[in-house]
């Protein structure tokens, strides 16, 4: 009798067990999401921004069309899921993108999402609207795109020149969101209206970013939070300080410097962190319009001087990526794999053999031991910039190239740049998308804007084309590669290497995946819950105890 | 007095009119404008839309028009647009005024409760080990560099109390407020008052060697009222010009302490302002920092002629 007794108790306890356990991982709403923010962010119109300052607070404004799926690390074409698009397809010829629209949805200000709205938003990016963005770094994304028209009420259509399988990444993306007709650009730099998971609250320049649960938000159920805050901290010391003591449940995306993780992990054992590429690339822009560098052989020379490997150990810890232009694999979908790169010239890991080659270039240039090349190096006068542009002009030395640092303040740098005044420089480029198509048109197109040393190519251009048209992705793959291998070897934009860095969260932020191959929703969306993950169980009153355990669906006082 | 007072004042007005000139060519003078820093986070520069976003903010116009625009607005106290909010100026800094202000008042008050006292204490305990700890601790004070002690003391109250006394939220009391400007008031304070108690020794030793000095000893007064009553009384004049340039010092120098400490005030917001090219922002911050310089250097010429009788303003 008693072990039947006792066998019905355990039983019990099992069942009450499962319970429990199901109920506390299970979401919970409620709580604000408290984050640190590294400054103002320039202004609330994503679609004017090319920085994670804006996208990552004001991400949660919006909706985009399609997004890549939140769960999911690795964004890629298989990744991509329905937003305020229900479905989409493409034509026989495959020149035309229908998206059926969701119906029911309304912006902030209660005013209904149609068609109308898709069609604005893209006129504008197209620079086809009146009032026209201030600003539109994106525009050359959309160099296949012929126009956007509304089919009816729900129905959006989306009409490309030609072929374009890829389109649809640029669309999933987080600069993709969509604006309303009836808001000016003006009011959306300030005041930002969207059919987002929150609304925007304020703004105080150098205090905070203020966001509001959006109470009719068309996912039912959500988001989660009740809201989301950005406290504005320009000190990164004070902010990873507040972040270790308890202060705040996020980090800014990816704020967390590889040096700096470690201190986090030190004083803060309880906190989750990954470390993840970034979408950064640290790359050298030479100008090709200003003699001597308008000769191959020299650019070739300046690229067979780096090693890589050395900035990475010195400025990574050894944690950087070497790659081309696409993100390196395994974060990367389009990056070449360690044996393709390894046959790039210059990235051989033979560096004296690389050096020696880049002398007898220089050396039948007329340079030498008594007659050395004498450049500045131009960059942008903060640490990320500046210190690679330190370790670059050592290596420089090495062929016979002597250079001085030239620094640059930052309200300067892209109108020096854009007037290509400056021999060398050490610049930083973000992917937006990790896709070919925003990559390459972006940087290395003939004519775009952050093309910023003017590379053209016919026959590079017809490479662009070419890969864009293809469906086959594994084809485009290997056609990727070899544009990537030749834009190496051109120098156009020499890549040094790739960044990562580090999000950190409290332990009892849950629903979080850090997104690998995109600075833009490696954290930035998740935050702004826009998917069926993200719960903040709420903050405890009063700072949390250090001695949280990993793994709790709450904060609990003991880990025994 | 009155003709003294007269002439102060247009001598203010003219160190003003100055002031404002020089600024307003130094941030013109500097390269690039707020077009560059927009076009900056967008990653390009797109020249045509440049041009348009300076003829909208009238940076286009020649640089005398836009100096008398900006004259014209400070008479009528049209303090302007931040070019970065799009927010009235008078927005922007209003707040923020009443921050830095108690948060330089607080330092000064600290500054001048502890450099006083100890500054009297070291020069009447001269060459004792007393003596020799507390220039020690001036030095100390006098040499640290701000951001590392203000750094320091962040990450200690991390480690020790699992806190961090940084502004985050506005205070809801006053009690809120001292106590979270006191510990970057005290991280400012103890620089001034390194320089308030050195400088007090040093005059409180030059007058306890005045011949008064000893005849009120030998006279019979008691060591306290030599020490403050005759000899503070005197020694103070130096130091009250100290206090003052500190003072007119703390509005502006606060940058690294509102920095590390996350306070939102005015100084901050200078140099965020200033790195943005935010124009208005700049030229009405710096003229405000130059009211409260020349009416504080002015208040401490006045205080002068109260501590010592001797000094008359007159023809």
């Amino acid at each position: 009798m008693k072990r039947k007794v006792f066998a019905i108790a355990s039983a019990a306890s099992l069942v009450g067990l499962m319970f429990c356990a199901e109920a506390a991982l299970a979401a919970k709403s409620g709580g604000v999401l408290k984050a640190y923010h590294r400054g103002t962010p320039p202004s609330g119109s994503i679609h004017e921004e090319a920085t994670n300052s804006t996208v990552a607070p004001y991400m949660g404004v919006f909706n985009n069309l399609i997004m890549y799926d939140q769960a999911k690390a690795i964004e890629s074409m298989d990744t991509i899921v329905p937003d305020l698009a229900t479905k989409w397809a493409w034509n026989s010829d495959k020149t035309k993108l229908t998206f059926t629209l969701r119906e029911g949805v309304k912006f902030h200000d209660g005013k209904p999402f149609t068609a109308k709205d898709v069609v604005c938003t893209w006129n504008l990016v197209l620079g086809n609207a009146k009032p026209k963005l201030r600003k539109n770094p994106r525009k050359s994304w959309y160099k296949n795109l012929d126009k956007v028209t509304a089919d009816s009420d729900y129905q959006a259509t989306f009409h490309l020149k030609r072929i374009q399988p890829a389109f649809v990444a640029l669309l999933a993306g987080g600069y993709s969101p969509v604006y309303p007709c009836h808001v000016s650009p003006k009011k959306m730099r300030t005041h930002p209206i969207g059919t987002g998971p929150f609304k925007f609250v304020s703004l105080k320049q150098n205090e905070h970013v203020k966001f509001t649960k959006n109470m009719d938000y068309w996912k039912e159920g959500r988001p989660y939070l009740d809201g989301i805050e950005w406290t504005i901290i320009k000190s990164r010391a004070t902010r990873v300080l507040a972040f270790v003591a308890g202060k705040f449940d996020f980090t800014f995306n990816v704020d967390v410097t590889i040096p700096l993780l470690k201190d986090v992990k030190a004083q803060a054992p309880h906190a989750v962190c990954e470390l993840v590429p970034i979408g950064v690339s640290v790359n050298l822009i030479v100008n090709q319009f200003k003699p001597p560098f308008d000769d191959a052989g020299i650019r070739k020379a300046m690229v067979l001087s780096i090693d890589r490997q050395a900035f990475i150990d010195i400025l990574g810890h050894g944690q950087y990526d070497r790659g081309g232009a696409m993100m390196p694999p395994p974060a990367g979908v389009w990056g070449m794999p360690k044996d393709v790169l390894a046959k790039v010239a210059g990235y051989s890991l033979d560096i004296e053999g690389n050096r020696a080659a880049a002398r007898k270039i220089m050396e039948g240039l007329g340079y030498g031991a008594d007659n050395r090349l004498k450049v500045k190096v131009s960059t942008r006068n903060i640490a990320v910039y500046r210190d690679p542009a330190v370790i670059l002009i050592d290596h420089l030395k090495e062929v016979y190239i002597d250079a001085t640092l030239d620094t640059v303040e930052t309200s300067n740098w892209h109108a020096k740049v854009a007037r290509k005044d400056y021999m060398v420089g050490l610049n930083l480029t973000g992917a937006g998308v990790d896709d070919p198509d925003a990559n390459f048109y972006e940087n290395y197109s003939c004519g775009s804007q952050r093309n910023y040393t003017g590379y053209c190519k016919p026959e590079m251009e017809k490479l662009f084309e070419k890969q864009s048209m293809m469906e086959d992705q594994e084809a485009r793959k290997k056609l990727v590669w070899e544009i990537d291998k030749k834009l190496q070897e051109d120098a156009a934009r020499p890549m040094i290497y790739h960044i990562k860095s580090a999000q950190c969260w409290q332990p009892y932020v849950h629903g979080f995946v850090t997104h690998v191959n995109s600075i833009i929703t490696s954290g930035a969306w998740k935050t702004s819950g826009w998917t069926n993950n993200p719960v903040a169980t709420g903050k405890m009153a009063g700072t949390p105890p250090r001695n949280i355990c990993l793994g709790a669906s709450r904060p609990v006082r003991s880990c025994g | 007095m009155g003709t003294y007072i007269v002439k102060r004042f247009l001598l203010m007005l003219l160190t003003l009119i100055g002031i404002s000139i020089i600024i307003f060519v130094l941030l013109r003078l500097m390269p690039g404008n707020i077009a560059d820093i927009m076009f900056d986070s967008a990653g390009f520069v797109d020249p045509a839309e440049k041009a348009q976003i300076e003829k909208e903010l009238g940076l286009d116009l020649p640089i005398p028009v836009q100096y008398f625009h900006w004259i014209r607005g400070l008479l009528v106290w049209d303090l302007g647009f931040s070019y970065v909010s799009e927010m009235p100026s008078v927005d922007e800094l209003g707040p923020r005024i009443p921050i830095t202000a108690k948060l330089a008042g607080l330092a000064l008050f600290f500054s001048v409760l502890f450099g006083l006292p100890l500054g009297v204490i070291s020069a009447v305990k001269q060459d004792t080990a007393l003596d020799y700890i507390l220039r020690i601790v001036s030095l100390s004070g006098l040499s640290l560099p701000s951001f590392w002690l203000a750094l320091l003391i962040l990450m200690f109250f991390v480690s020790t109390f699992g806190t961090i006394p940084i502004y985050l939220d506005p205070p809801d009391n006053l009690w809120d407020e001292l106590v979270l400007y006191s510990i970057p008031a005290a991280a400012v304070g103890f620089r001034s008052s390194a320089l308030i108690m050195r400088l007090t020794r040093s005059s409180m030793l030059e007058v306890m060697r005045q011949d008064y000095i000893r005849t009120a000893r030998s006279k019979g007064a008691s060591e306290n009222s030599i020490n403050y009553h005759h000899a503070l009384k005197n020694a103070v004049l130096p130091v009250t010009t100290i206090i003052g340039i500190e003072a007119a010092f703390l509005i502006g120098g606060l940058i690294i302490t509102e920095t590390v400490f996350n306070i939102p005030g005015v100084a901050h917001f200078l140099v965020e302002a200033i790195l943005m090219r935010d124009y208005p922002i700049v030229q009405n911050l710096v003229m405000l920092i130059a009211v409260v310089t020349v009416v504080i250097n002015f208040a401490v010429d006045m205080l002068y002629a109260v501590l010592d009788p001797r000094i008359k303003y007159a023809e």
